[in-house]
């Protein structure tokens, strides 16, 4: 995890004053300049702290609610149980997330391949800056291009897949009219984190070695196969980090989903039917208006669950990446 | 398995910019020849044209003919995919795949050409591979070991490995020992030796005592100014070469009064 990282840093007092010799001048930019690298990363700390200890002890009164009261709040299922509320919402965000990264992480990659290893250099230049042109387009204006201008044209994709794939249970029909669907949220999702995955990629394929690149055309690979031998390989940690960037900003998407979905609260595979699907943070912004405290609290309460979840994703991916550090080639 | 060079009126280009001309030589099968000169001559560049690596810079190209076994290696139909999968190549600083253990390492090159590998024949050829480049003993106990985790000399002795694995009719190094301590160099040029007996080999030394210690013949390439392109001057048996070389600019060079 990054905590772990940011606590290695907050140790450096132990080490001896270096080359403290020279006199005060020096040694007091030193110092300073430690205090300020110290201090950043404790701020970071500090900050994470204090959004987990905001989260809980808000959440706390929908936590601790009796479930006649939770029962009361309009939009909670009848039965009152919290659990059966955020669960289908925690499958939702989940599912969203899972669904943009499937459909953008291979196309990104191969963009990213075309960028650094294919493209003439002009090319490349210009394709490049267009891939970061597109990640600063707020989010909102993807929901309304999703909604207004996608949405339609998707629809009779989504009416053959269900007519033809229907036995597939994630294509089961009929396909919603119009497809305020999961699956043009995943479409949607993915044109949003395809450029962050797309930069980030490019950055790490550039970067392979060349020594690498030449091992493998000299022992007669063709560019493709160069690719695989010598630069997948040495990207693969840092395609990772990228997915997992386009994975956060997936999970925590808001505007877009709000504006594209029709929500439901269960837990359907059906991606092409509407009302069956909702995420955590289009919910939070949907109910948020209308809530009175314990409602708040209730929100703040799945607000809690995405921020484990995040939490979650980023564990696993450290773990994948230090799996096979050894092969790295940081070594 | 060793294959006879013949280079008959090759220049090499950078774009516009001529970096070697007019080199004709004749490499002979089952030797070592040995590429010399002061940096920025053109030997490296020239030694890249053996095996058409030097097209991985944009705009590199020759004119003239490279014939192995009788095939221009320049022709319209030929390959360069195919040309390095014949004519192996080891760089000056060790290279093998980090994120591959030894033995896969010793196998990348055959698996790009056959991939369906049975488990021992996989088996038998990382064995006389890296029993070929003397580094048998050293990892036999290790080879799902990155290859990262080996010293520098055992690292481009895999590297060695790996080129000879795929059976190449011509061996090319390109300073293969200058990032080495002395004791791998030597562990390096006694293999070059062995090597010999099998492969031709081409190589590229800064290091006057290594050519003379392991080549059969030597060509000395020398550049006048800058801009103006590499040439080789002459080529010899080695030591006609460094006891009486036909050339000034030859004996200036090997007695060290420039370069």
């Amino acid at each position: 995890m990054s905590g772990q990282r940011l606590q290695a840093e907050a140790e450096p007092e132990l080490a001896p004053a270096p080359l403290s010799v020279r006199g005060g001048g020096h040694d007091r930019a030193g110092r300073v300049f430690r205090w300020l690298a110290t201090g950043s990363g404790v701020l970071i700390l500090a900050v994470l702290a204090a959004v987990a200890g905001f989260l809980l002890l808000e959440a706390w009164p929908a936590l601790s609610a009796s479930r006649e009261d939770l029962a009361a709040i309009s939009w909670i299922p009848d039965d009152g149980s919290l659990l059966g509320y955020v669960g289908p919402l925690v499958f939702g965000t989940v599912l969203a997330a899972i669904l943009a990264l499937l459909l953008a992480v291979p196309v990104a990659i191969g963009i990213a391949l075309f960028i650094s290893h294919y493209a003439p250099r002009r090319l490349a230049d210009v394709l490049g800056y267009l891939v970061d042109l597109l990640a600063a387009i707020p989010s909102v204006v993807y929901g309304l291009w999703g909604g207004l201008w996608l949405a339609p044209k998707l629809q009779g994709v989504w009416g053959w897949l269900s007519d033809n794939l229907g036995f597939i249970p994630l294509f089961e029909g009929p396909a919603a009219t119009p497809p305020r669907v999961m699956m043009t949220v995943g479409v949607v999702l993915a044109v949003m984190i395809l450029p962050i995955v797309t930069a980030v990629s490019r950055e790490v394929f550039l970067q392979t070695p060349r020594l690498h690149e030449e091992a493998a055309l000299a022992l007669g690979a063709t560019r493709w196969e160069m690719v695989r031998m010598a630069v997948l390989p040495f990207g693969r940690s840092g395609v990772i980090s990228a997915s997992m960037l386009g994975l956060g900003r997936a999970l925590g998407e808001t505007m877009a989903v709000l504006m594209i979905l029709s929500p439901g609260l269960t837990y359907s595979w059906a991606l092409l039917m509407a009302g069956r699907h909702q995420t955590i943070a289009a919910n939070i912004a949907l109910q948020f208006p209308e809530a009175n405290p314990l409602g708040v609290s209730a929100l703040i309460a799945t607000g809690l669950a995405l921020f484990v979840i995040t939490l979650l994703v980023n564990m696993a991916a450290r773990w994948v990446v230090s799996r096979r550090a050894a092969f790295s080639g940081a070594n | 398995m060793a294959q006879r060079i013949d280079v008959k009126d090759l220049d090499v280009f950078y774009g516009d910019f001529r970096a070697v001309a007019d080199v004709s030589m004749v490499i002979e099968p089952r030797s070592v020849t040995a590429l010399i000169g002061p940096s920025g001559c053109g030997k490296s560049t020239f030694l890249r044209t053996l095996n058409r690596m030097h097209e991985v810079i944009p705009g590199a190209h020759v004119q003239g003919t490279v014939l192995v076994d009788g095939v221009n290696l320049y022709d319209r139909e030929v390959d360069p995919v195919a040309v390095r999968r014949q004519i192996g190549m080891v760089f000056q600083r060790p290279n093998p795949f980090p994120t591959m253990s030894i033995a896969e390492n010793v196998l990348a090159g055959v698996r790009l050409n056959n991939r369906r590998i049975s488990r021992s024949d996989a088996a038998d050829l990382v064995e006389s591979s890296l029993r070929g480049a003397n580094l048998w003993k050293e990892v036999k106990d290790r080879l799902h070991k990155p290859g990262s985790s080996l010293s520098g000399g055992q690292q481009q002795r895999l590297c060695i490995a790996r080129a000879i694995a795929v059976k190449p009719q011509v061996l090319l190094m390109d300073e293969p020992a200058s990032a080495l301590d002395p004791i791998s160099t030597l562990a390096i040029e006694e293999l070059i030796a062995e090597l010999k007996n099998e492969y031709t080999i081409v190589i590229v030394t800064h290091n006057m005592q290594q050519a003379a210690r392991v080549s059969d013949r030597t060509a000395f390439f020398n550049v006048t100014e800058a801009g103006e392109p590499g040439r080789l001057v002459e080529m010899d048996d080695t030591r006609t070469i460094f006891s009486v070389p036909s050339q000034k600019a030859t004996e200036d060079y090997i007695s060290g009064r420039f370069g």
